[in-house]
C-alpha cells in the first residue's frame, strides 16, 4: 500500500523503479492496440477509399453506417466479440476467449469505422480535384487507389492516430473479452479499472497519467514524422 | 521512406507480433469472484501451486453471476465462488461434477463513523438491518446478484424488511467501485470482509457491525463436467481442485494476511 | 511536321454532340471535324461552351446526344488544365509517376530508365534544376510546364489544353506557349482553348468559335480574324463584350 496522496509521485515512483509488472502491462498495451491499428487500417484504408470512389445504390447507407459505427460503445463491440467467441458461441473452437487475440479483434472492430469514415471523406474530397486529371492520365478507379491514399498520407496519419487514441483509451471492450486477468490480458485500461475497485485512487490515476503520457509521446514521434516528411516533400 | 521512419517502423510491428507469439504454458483458467481477486489471495496462493504443479492459473474474476455464465459456456475450467445454493444448483443442473468447501470468511456492515442508524449496538444483523431501513439512512446494495448481493437480500428478508425507497440505492457494481461510492455518499452498505480489509479508500466508513452467525460466508470450488464440455482442461483443473482442499493448499490460504490480518479460514473437510 | 509518329494523326469527329445538366442545354447540337496536324484553338466568351467541348472531345464526359469517335487508330491524347493536378510528390516523381502507370512512351526514350526519361522531360522545358522540389512548392508557370513536362512523357498525338495561360504571368505565358509549339513541331495535333485573342492570333492556325453553347464559325485562323462570318465573332474581335 502506498503511503503517498500523490498520484503524480505515485506515477513517477512506478516509471523510476522500472516495476516488471508495469512494463509487461504497458507493453501489452502497446502490442494490442497498436496491432488492431495496424489491422484495422490495412482494411480500412482501401475500404474507406473504394467507399469515396464508387457509387452504388445503398451507398448513402453505408456511408452513415460507417459514421454512426464509430460511436459503437466499447462494451457493445467487447459483449459481441465475447458471444462470437465463447465456445457456447460460433467461433468457440478457436479457443480465442480470454487473450491478447480477443482484445486485438474487439479493438480493430471498433477502430476500423473510424478510419474507413474518416478515410472516405478525405479521399473523397482529394478525389474530387484530382479525377479529372487522373482520368485523362487513363487511369481506372482501382488504380487511383493507392495513388490517392499516398497523395492524402498525411491527412490519414491524423485519422490513423485518431483509431489509436480509440483503441488505447477504451476498456469495455478489452475488459469483457479479455477477462483481466493478471500477467496475461491485463492492460493499462483495465489496471486503472482494478486499482479504482481496490480503493487504490492514487495507483489508478498514477497509471492513468502514465497512459497519457505514452499516447501524447506516440502522437508527439507521429507528429514529428509527418511535419519533416512535409518539409521535405510539400 | 527514410531510415529513421524505417526503424520506427520495423519496430513498431515487431512489437505488435510479439504479442501473439505467447509460448502456450500449462495453465487452466479459472473463473472467481472480485472479492477473492481484490483482496490479492491468489497472488499469495498461485504461486505455490504452480510451484509444485507447474500448472498455471490464469484468474478471470467477475461477479458470482457471470462465474457461472461463464461456467456454464464451457469458458473457463474451473470455477471458486461463494455461493453455496447457486454451486448446488450448478452441480445440479449437470455443469459441475463435484462441488467443494475450500475457505469462508464472513460479511461485515460497514458505515459513516458517527453511525445514524446506531447499529454498532446491535446483537444482531437482522436487528442492525431493520435498523438502518427504519432510520431509512442512506444505503448502497451491490444490486448486481453477485453472491454478496444474494447474502445481502436474504438477509432483508429475514428482518422482514422489503428495501425500497431513496435510501436504498442500487449500485449494479462490483464490491469496490459499490464500497468507492458508499465512501462517496457515507451509506452503509455490506461486504465481504477480504474486500473490506484490503480497501484503500474507506474514507469514513468504518466497520460497525460484525460476528452474526448468519454472516458466514461459505467459499467452494466447482469441478467442472467433462461430459458437458470436453474441451477443458480437466485434468490440470482436477489438480487445481484438489489442491485447494489439500494440506498445503489450506496452509497457503491459512497464512495469507493483510495488515496483520487472516482474511480466509480453510475448511475443507 | 510528323517525325515521330509514323500513322498520320488521327481525325477526331463529332456529330451533333450535345450536352444537357439539369435541364439547361450547354452545348446545342454540334458538328465539328478536326483533321490533321494543326493548331486549332477554340474561342469564345466565357459561358460560351469551350471547356465543355473540349472534356466531350476527350472523352472526359459522355454527350447528352450524337457521338464523339476518332477515324483510323485511336490515338494517345493528354490534357492539361488550367490549374494543374499534381501529386503530393517531388516534380521528378509526378513524372516518373506517370511513367510506372502508362504503358506508353516515347520511342526516343523507351529504353531509357524512367528516372532518366524523367530527367529528359524536366530540362526540355527547362525545370531539371527543380528536379527534387516538391511539385506543389513550384510557381503557377512552373507547374504548369511540369504538366506539360507530364503531358510529353505520354507521347500523345493530340494535346488539349483548357485555358493553359489563363492565371500566369506574362513570362510564364510566354513559356508555356514556346512548349505549345514545342509540341506541335514534334508531331502532336493541338487543341485548345483560350478567351485570350492575342493569345489566338500567336497560336492558332484554325479556329473554331463557339457562342451561347452554339459553334458558330470553324475556320482557318487568316480567315476567320479578317473576314468572320459571324456578327458574334465580329464584335468579339473588335474587343466588344459579347453575351
Amino acid at each position: 500500500m502506498l503511503t503517498s496522496d500523490n498520484a503524480f509521485s505515485t506515477a513517477l515512483t512506478l516509471i523510476l523503479s522500472m516495476d516488471s509488472a508495469l512494463i509487461s502491462i504497458v507493453m501489452l498495451s502497446l502490442q494490442v492496440s497498436l496491432m488492431a491499428v495496424l489491422i484495422a487500417s490495412l482494411i480500412a484504408l482501401p475500404l474507406g477509399a473504394a467507399l469515396a470512389l464508387w457509387r452504388f445504390p445503398g451507398r448513402n447507407v453505408v456511408i452513415v453506417a460507417l459514421n454512426a459505427l464509430m460511436g459503437l460503445p466499447p462494451v457493445v463491440a467487447g459483449l459481441c466479440v465475447y458471444l462470437l467467441l465463447s465456445r457456447a458461441g460460433p467461433l468457440g473452437e478457436w479457443g480465442l476467449l480470454f487473450t491478447p487475440t480477443a482484445m486485438v479483434i474487439a479493438q480493430v472492430i471498433l477502430v476500423l469505422p473510424i478510419i474507413a469514415a474518416l478515410t472516405r471523406q478525405q479521399v473523397e474530397a482529394l478525389h474530387g480535384e484530382y479525377a479529372e486529371q487522373l482520368n485523362s492520365l487513363g487511369l481506372t478507379r482501382l488504380r487511383m487507389i493507392p495513388t490517392l491514399l499516398w497523395d492524402a498520407r498525411f491527412g490519414l496519419l491524423t485519422v490513423i492516430l485518431a483509431g489509436f487514441g480509440r483503441a488505447s483509451a477504451e476498456v469495455g471492450a478489452v475488459m469483457i473479452v479479455g477477462g483481466n486477468i493478471d500477467g496475461v490480458t491485463r492492460v493499462m485500461t483495465t489496471s486503472i479499472v482494478l486499482e479504482t475497485s481496490k480503493g487504490n485512487l492514487p495507483m489508478a490515476l498514477g497509471l492513468g497519467i502514465i497512459l497519457l503520457a505514452l499516447v501524447t509521446m506516440i502522437n508527439a514521434i507521429a507528429h514529428i514524422i509527418g511535419e519533416t516528411a512535409k518539409r521535405r516533400l510539400g | 521512406m527514410n531510415k529513421t521512419t524505417a526503424l520506427i517502423t520495423a519496430g513498431t510491428l515487431g512489437l505488435t507480433f510479439s504479442a501473439t507469439l505467447m509460448a502456450a504454458d500449462d495453465y487452466i483458467t479459472l473463473a472467481s469472484t472480485t472479492s477473492t481477486e481484490n483482496s490479492g489471495l491468489f497472488d499469495a496462493i498461485i504461486p505455490a501451486f504452480s510451484e509444485e504443479t507447474g500448472i498455471d492459473v490464469h484468474v478471470v474474476a467477475v461477479g458470482t453471476g457471470q462465474a457461472f455464465e461463464i461456467g456454464r459456456r464451457g469458458d473457463a475450467d474451473s470455477l471458486l465462488v461463494h455461493d453455496t445454493a447457486g454451486e448446488e444448483k450448478f452441480v445440479a443442473d449437470g455443469y459441475a461434477t463435484e462441488r467443494l468447501n475450500v475457505m469462508y470468511n464472513d460479511f461485515v456492515i460497514v458505515g459513516p463513523s458517527d453511525d445514524p442508524a446506531g447499529i454498532s449496538d446491535s446483537e444482531t444483523v437482522t436487528d442492525a438491518m431493520q435498523r438502518i431501513a427504519e432510520s431509512e439512512s442512506p444505503f448502497a446494495s451491490r444490486g448486481d446478484d453477485s453472491g454478496t448481493n444474494r447474502a445481502e437480500l436474504r438477509l432483508w428478508e429475514d428482518a422482514g424488511v422489503t428495501p425500497q425507497g431513496e435510501w436504498y440505492r442500487e449500485l449494479g457494481s462490483g464490491m469496490g467501485p459499490t464500497l468507492n461510492t458508499a465512501a462517496g455518499m457515507d451509506a452503509y452498505t455490506f461486504t465481504d470482509r477480504a474486500t473490506w480489509v484490503a480497501f484503500d479508500n474507506p474514507q469514513d466508513l468504518t466497520l460497525l457491525f460484525e460476528g452474526d452467525e448468519a454472516l458466514f460466508n461459505q467459499y467452494g470450488s466447482l469441478l467442472l463436467s467433462a461430459e458437458r464440455h470436453p474441451h477443458l482442461k480437466h485434468d490440470l483443473a482436477a489438480q487445481w481442485h484438489e489442491w485447494l482442499v489439500s494440506e498445503q493448499g489450506q496452509q497457503a490460504i491459512a497464512d495469507f494476511e493483510v495488515d496483520g490480518q487472516q482474511l480466509f479460514f480453510p475448511n475443507a473437510e | 511536321m510528323n517525325a515521330h509518329h509514323t500513322p498520320p494523326v488521327a481525325t477526331l469527329e463529332l456529330d451533333s454532340v450535345s450536352f444537357i445538366h439539369r435541364g439547361h442545354t450547354l452545348l446545342s447540337p454540334t458538328s465539328m471535324r478536326l483533321a490533321g496536324c494543326q493548331r486549332t484553338l477554340i474561342m469564345g466568351p466565357n459561358g460560351a461552351g469551350k471547356s465543355l467541348l473540349m472534356r466531350l472531345a476527350h472523352g472526359l464526359l459522355t454527350p447528352s446526344s450524337g457521338s464523339v469517335s476518332w477515324q483510323g487508330v485511336q490515338p494517345a491524347q493528354a490534357m492539361v488544365f488550367q490549374r494543374p493536378v499534381l501529386l503530393r510528390r517531388s516534380a521528378l516523381d509526378n513524372l516518373t509517376y506517370v511513367l510506372a502507370i502508362n504503358k506508353v512512351a516515347r520511342p526516343e526514350l523507351k529504353a531509357l530508365p524512367r528516372k532518366t526519361q524523367a530527367m529528359s522531360a524536366l530540362e526540355k522545358f527547362g525545370l531539371a534544376h527543380l528536379a527534387k522540389r516538391p511539385a506543389r512548392v513550384l510557381s503557377g508557370g512552373e507547374q504548369q510546364r511540369l504538366a506539360l513536362a507530364r503531358a510529353w512523357l505520354l507521347n500523345p498525338q493530340v494535346l488539349f489544353l483548357d485555358e493553359p495561360t489563363s492565371a500566369l504571368d506574362p513570362a510564364a505565358i510566354k513559356a508555356v506557349e514556346d512548349a505549345v509549339l514545342e509540341f506541335h513541331h514534334s508531331g502532336t495535333r493541338i487543341v485548345m482553348t483560350t478567351h485570350d485573342l492575342h493569345q489566338a492570333h500567336r497560336l492558332a492556325n484554325d479556329v473554331v468559335f463557339l457562342h451561347n453553347g452554339e459553334l458558330l464559325e470553324h475556320t482557318p485562323a487568316r480567315d476567320f480574324f479578317t473576314a468572320p462570318t459571324s456578327p458574334e465573332a465580329g464584335a468579339f474581335i473588335r474587343g466588344e463584350l459579347v453575351w
